[in-house]
C-alpha cells in the first residue's frame, strides 16, 4: 500500500536530477585536472565545481533518497497511511528551494568554499542559508518518522516494530543528532561572519563542530543501502533474512557509535588534544563491528537463497545464485566496494597510519568508493525495486539495468583504485591542476588519466540509469504486486524492549557525544584568542 | 503490553550496553590520556596530571626562552570587507583637498605620468593601508615618508575615499596580449599562487590592489623590492614568499602584462 506515490517520486526525481548534474561536474573535474587537459586558466572554476558537486552529493542527493525511501517504508512496512503529508511536502519544498539557492550562489562564484565550508574561508550567506534550509527540510522528515512510528506503536502495543521501519527511524534519529554539529557551526560561527557582523572566526572550533557532522553523515548516507541489504536483498534473491535480531543490533550500533567519532577527521588539526583523538580512534574502530555483522548476516541470507536453489558444497551455492537479477548484481558489487573501501577506512581511522595519507587523494578515493560506489549502487537498486510501485508500470529494461550496474561498478573501481594509489604517492587533494612535467609528479600522471576514464564510464552508467527510469514511466501500466520486505528465518513474535525502542540508544548516543566532544568544545569556547581573520571568497572584482 | 523496564539494572540489555560502552571509553581514555602520553619524556608530560592535561589539549607553555622580536617593522593595519567601502561625500571632498599635495607624482586626476602608481579608482582599503604603512615605517620610501608624517588617521581615510571615488581611466592600451602563466596559474611546484587569485580576475584578497594599467616599471620595482626584502609590509609575507620564487622573466612578464591591461 503506497498512498503517497507523488511524494516519494518527487523526492527521488529531484534527488536523481541533482545527482545527474553533480556527476557531470565531477567527471569534468576529473578530466580538467588530468594530463588530458591543459591547465585550467581559471582555476576558480574548478573550486566552484567542487563546491557544487560536494554540496549536492553530500547534502541534497542522499538526504532526499533517505527521505523518499523513508516515506515509502513508513507506508509499506507499517501498513498505515503517512501522517503529516503536508509537512512532508513542506520539507521537500524547503530542500528544493535551499538547494537551488545554494547552487545559484555557488555557480555565481560567490561561495567556492567546498561543501565542508573550510573556515576561515567565508562565502556568500545565501550559500549557507540554502544548506540550512536543506537541513531544516530533512529535520521535518526526522520528526515525521518518529511520529509515524509512535502512531503505529500506539495502535500495536507490544508488537515488534517491522525491521524496515526500525532501521529507517534509527537512521532518521542518527541524522537528526548528527546534523546538529554543522547547524551549530553555520548558525553561530559562519553566518555571523558571512553576514558581516564579525570579521574573525574561530576556525578550530568551527572544524570541531563540523567533524561532529562529518563522519556520521556518511552513516546517514549508508542507511538506505543497509536497509536495502537487510529488507530487500534476501527477498529479491529468493532467500530469507538470516537474523532479524542481528539486523536490529547493527542499526543500534550505528546509532550509538557512528556519531561521536568525527575527530578522526581532525588528526592533523592542532586544536584538539591527542587523548581525544585516540579516544575517538577507538570508537571509530568500533563502527566496523556493525558493518562486519551486516556482511556476515547478508552473506548468510544470500547463502540460504543459494542452498534453496540447490547449491551444494562450500562455494557451490554461489554459482546458482540469481545473477540475472539486478538486485543480486547490485549487492555483490556493493559488497566488493564496501570491502575495499572499508579496508581503506581502517587505515584512515588509525591515528598513526592516517598521517601517511591525510589530505591526499587517498581520502577522496576512499569516500568515493564507499559512498559513490557501495552506497549509490544500492540507491540505484532501491529505485529499481520501488519504481513499479511508484509509477504503476513495470520496469522491463532488465538488460539495460544490468549494463548500468556493471558500468557503475567498473567505472567506480577504475576511478577510485588509481586515486588511492595517487594518494599513497603523496598527491594532495583539492588541486585544480598538477605540474605533471615535474619529474617528481610524472608517475602520478597516469593515475589521474585512469581516474578520468573511470569518471567517463560513470557518466555512461548514469545515462543508462536515466533511460531505465524514463522508460519505466512510459511502460505498459500494470497493477504492481503487493510489495513485500524480506522475512526473517525466524520472524520475531516478541522482542525485548531494548530491540524495539530507541530511548536507551539515543541516551547512549548523546552521552557518548558529551564524553567525546564535551571537553574539546568547552575548551575552545573558553580559550581566548583562538579566532583568526576570515577570508572572504568571491569578493569585489 | 509489555511491562519490561528498560532503564533498570535488572535489564540485561541495559547493563550490557551501558557497561560495555563505559568500559570501552574508560580503557580507551586510560590508554590515550595516561599510558601513551607517559611515554613522552618532555617535562610537560611528567606526572599523571600533566600527562592527562597534555593529552586533553590544555594549553601549556612549551618555550622556556623569550621569543626574539624582529627588528623589521611589519604592517599592523587590520582590514575587513567593510573597511572604507562607502566613502561619504564629505570625506571625498576633504580627500580631494588633501590630494592636491599628491598631484606632483600621482597626477591631478590620480593618473601618474612619473611611473608612480595610478590611484584613480583604486580600492580605498588598499590606499589607506599603504598610507598607514608609510607612516608607521612598515613601508619605506624617501618621497612618501615626509608626505605622510603629518597626516591624521581621518586624513588617510579621506584620501583613500577620494581616490577610490575617482573613475578608473582606461586610456590607451595597445593590442591585448595573452595572459602569462604566472598570472593565470602560477607555479604550484614552486608554491607560487597565480597573481589573479588575489589581484582580481580569479578572486580578490582584501588589501590587494588591482594592477591593470599600472606602470610596468613600478610593478617590477615593487616585485623586486619584495624579493629582496626591502619592501616588507605585505600581510603574513604573502608577496615576499611568492616573489622570492619568481624568475626575473616571470616578474617582467607579470609587470608587462598588467601594465598593458585596461583598468
Amino acid at each position: 500500500m503506497l498512498n503517497n506515490r507523488r511524494l516519494v517520486l518527487a523526492h527521488f526525481w529531484f534527488a536523481f536530477a541533482t545527482f545527474g548534474v553533480a556527476l557531470l561536474l565531477g567527471a569534468w573535474q576529473m578530466y580538467v585536472r588530468s594530463p588530458l587537459h591543459a591547465w585550467l586558466r581559471q582555476p576558480e572554476l574548478y573550486y566552484r565545481s567542487v563546491t557544487a558537486h560536494g554540496s549536492v552529493m553530500g547534502y541534497v542527493f542522499p538526504t532526499l533518497i533517505a527521505m523518499g525511501f523513508g516515506y515509502a517504508i513508513t507506508e509499506l512496512s507499517l501498513g498505515q497511511a503517512l501522517r503529516g503529508r503536508r509537512w512532508a511536502w513542506a520539507g521537500w519544498w524547503l530542500i528544493v528551494v535551499g538547494s537551488l539557492m545554494a547552487m545559484v550562489t555557488v555557480a555565481l562564484g560567490k561561495a567556492s568554499v567546498l561543501y565542508t565550508f573550510y573556515p576561515p574561508m567565508i562565502g556568500s550567506p545565501f550559500y549557507y542559508l540554502g544548506v540550512v534550509l536543506v537541513v531544516v527540510g530533512s529535520w521535518i522528515w526526522v520528526a515525521l518518522m518518529s511520529i509515524n512510528l509512535r502512531v503505529w506503536k500506539r495502535a500495536n502495543p507490544g508488537k515488534p516494530v517491522p525491521l524496515p521501519m526500525f532501521a529507517n527511524v534509527a537512521g532518521s534519529y542518527l541524522w537528526g543528532w548528527t546534523a546538529v554539529g554543522a547547524a551549530l557551526e553555520i548558525l553561530f560561527q559562519i553566518l555571523p561572519v558571512a553576514l558581516g557582523l564579525k570579521s574573525t572566526i574561530d576556525s578550530g572550533l568551527a572544524r570541531v563542530f563540523f567533524s561532529w557532522t562529518l563522519h556520521a553523515i556518511v552513516y546517514f548516507w549508508l542507511m538506505p543501502a543497509y536497509i536495502a541489504y537487510y529488507t530487500l536483498v534476501p527477498r529479491a534473491v529468493g532467500g530469507r533474512l538470516y537474523s532479524d535480531g542481528m539486523a536490529r543490533i547493527s542499526f543500534i550500533l550505528f546509532l550509538v557509535v557512528a556519531m561521536p567519532i568525527g575527530i578522526h577527521h581532525l588528526f592533523a588539526d592542532p586544536q584538539v588534544g591527542s587523548g581525544f583523538k585516540f579516544l575517538q580512534s577507538v570508537f571509530t574502530a568500533l563502527v566496523s563491528v556493525p558493518t562486519l555483522l551486516t556482511v556476515f548476516t547478508i552473506c548468510a541470507s544470500v547463502e540460504i537463497a543459494g542452498r534453496l536453489r540447490g547449491g551444494r558444497g562450500a562455494f557451490g551455492w554461489l554459482r546458482v545464485l540469481p545473477w540475472h537479477e539486478p538486485m543480486m548484481l547490485a549487492v555483490a558489487f556493493s559488497f566488493v566496494m564496501l570491502g575495499f573501501g572499508g579496508a581503506g577506512g581502517l587505515i584512515n581511522m588509525s591515528y598513526q597510519l592516517d598521517s601517511t595519507i591525510h589530505n591526499t587523494q587517498w581520502i577522496t578515493g576512499h569516500f568515493h568508493l564507499i559512498f559513490g560506489g557501495a552506497i549509490v549502487i544500492m540507491y540505484f537498486a532501491i529505485a529499481y525495486e520501488l519504481w513499479p510501485q511508484l509509477t504503476g508500470r513495470a520496469l522491463t529494461s532488465v538488460r539495460l539495468m544490468k549494463w548500468q550496474l556493471w558500468l557503475w561498478f567498473v567505472g567506480m573501481i577504475v576511478t577510485t583504485f588509481p586515486w588511492h594509489y595517487a594518494g599513497i604517492l603523496g598527491m594532495p587533494r583539492r588541486m585544480a591542476y598538477f605540474d605533471f612535467s615535474n619529474p617528481a609528479l610524472a608517475p602520478e600522471a597516469i593515475t589521474v588519466t585512469m581516474s578520468a576514464v573511470g569518471g567517463l564510464i560513470l557518466v555512461l552508467s548514469a545515462v543508462l540509469f536515466f533511460m531505465v527510469l524514463v522508460r519505466g514511466h512510459r511502460g505498459a501500466a500494470v497493477t504492481p504486486a503487493q510489495f513485500e520486505f524480506a522475512t526473517a528465518v525466524h520472524p520475531p513474535a516478541t522482542l525485548p524492549v531494548a530491540l524495539n525502542s530507541f530511548g536507551l540508544w539515543i541516551a547512549l548516543m548523546v552521552g557518548l557525544t558529551v564524553v567525546n566532544y564535551g571537553y574539546p568544545i568547552a575548551q575552545l569556547l573558553v580559550l581566548k584568542e583562538t579566532s583568526v581573520p576570515a577570508v572572504w571568497m568571491g569578493g569585489q572584482r | 503490553m509489555t511491562t519490561e523496564r528498560l532503564f533498570s539494572l535488572r535489564n540485561r540489555w541495559f547493563v550490557l550496553s551501558v557497561g560495555s560502552t563505559i568500559s570501552v571509553a574508560v580503557v580507551a581514555a586510560l590508554i590515550g590520556f595516561v599510558w601513551l602520553p607517559s611515554v613522552q619524556t618532555d617535562a610537560q608530560f611528567t606526572g599523571i596530571w600533566n600527562a592527562i592535561c597534555s593529552a586533553a589539549g590544555v594549553p601549556q607553555k612549551w618555550l622556556s626562552s623569550t621569543p626574539v622580536t624582529s627588528r623589521v617593522k611589519t604592517s599592523d593595519v587590520v582590514l575587513t570587507p567593510s573597511t572604507l567601502v562607502n566613502g561619504d561625500a564629505l570625506s571625498i571632498g576633504r580627500g580631494a583637498t588633501l590630494a592636491l599635495r599628491c598631484t606632483m607624482c600621482h597626477g591631478p586626476q590620480g593618473l601618474s605620468q612619473a611611473n608612480s602608481p595610478n590611484l584613480a579608482g583604486q580600492y580605498a582599503a588598499v590606499i589607506y593601508k599603504q598610507l598607514r604603512d608609510f607612516q608607521s615605517g612598515a613601508r619605506t620610501n624617501p618621497v612618501m615618508a615626509p608626505m605622510v608624517t603629518a597626516l591624521s588617521d581621518q586624513d588617510m581615510r579621506d584620501l583613500a575615499a577620494y581616490y577610490a571615488y575617482l573613475p578608473r581611466v582606461t586610456g590607451y592600451h595597445p593590442a591585448s596580449r595573452p595572459v602569462p602563466d604566472i598570472v593565470a596559474v602560477g607555479s604550484p611546484m614552486r608554491n607560487i599562487a597565480p597573481c589573479a587569485s588575489c589581484h582580481g580576475a580569479a578572486d580578490r584578497t582584501i588589501g590587494a590592489p588591482w594592477l591593470e594599467g599600472e606602470p610596468a616599471i613600478y610593478i617590477r620595482a615593487q616585485l623586486q623590492a619584495f624579493a629582496s626584502g626591502d619592501r616588507h609590509n605585505d600581510t603574513s609575507e604573502q608577496m615576499r614568499n611568492v616573489v622570492r620564487q619568481m624568475t626575473p622573466a616571470e616578474i617582467d612578464a607579470a609587470a608587462q602584462y598588467y601594465a598593458s591591461q585596461r583598468p
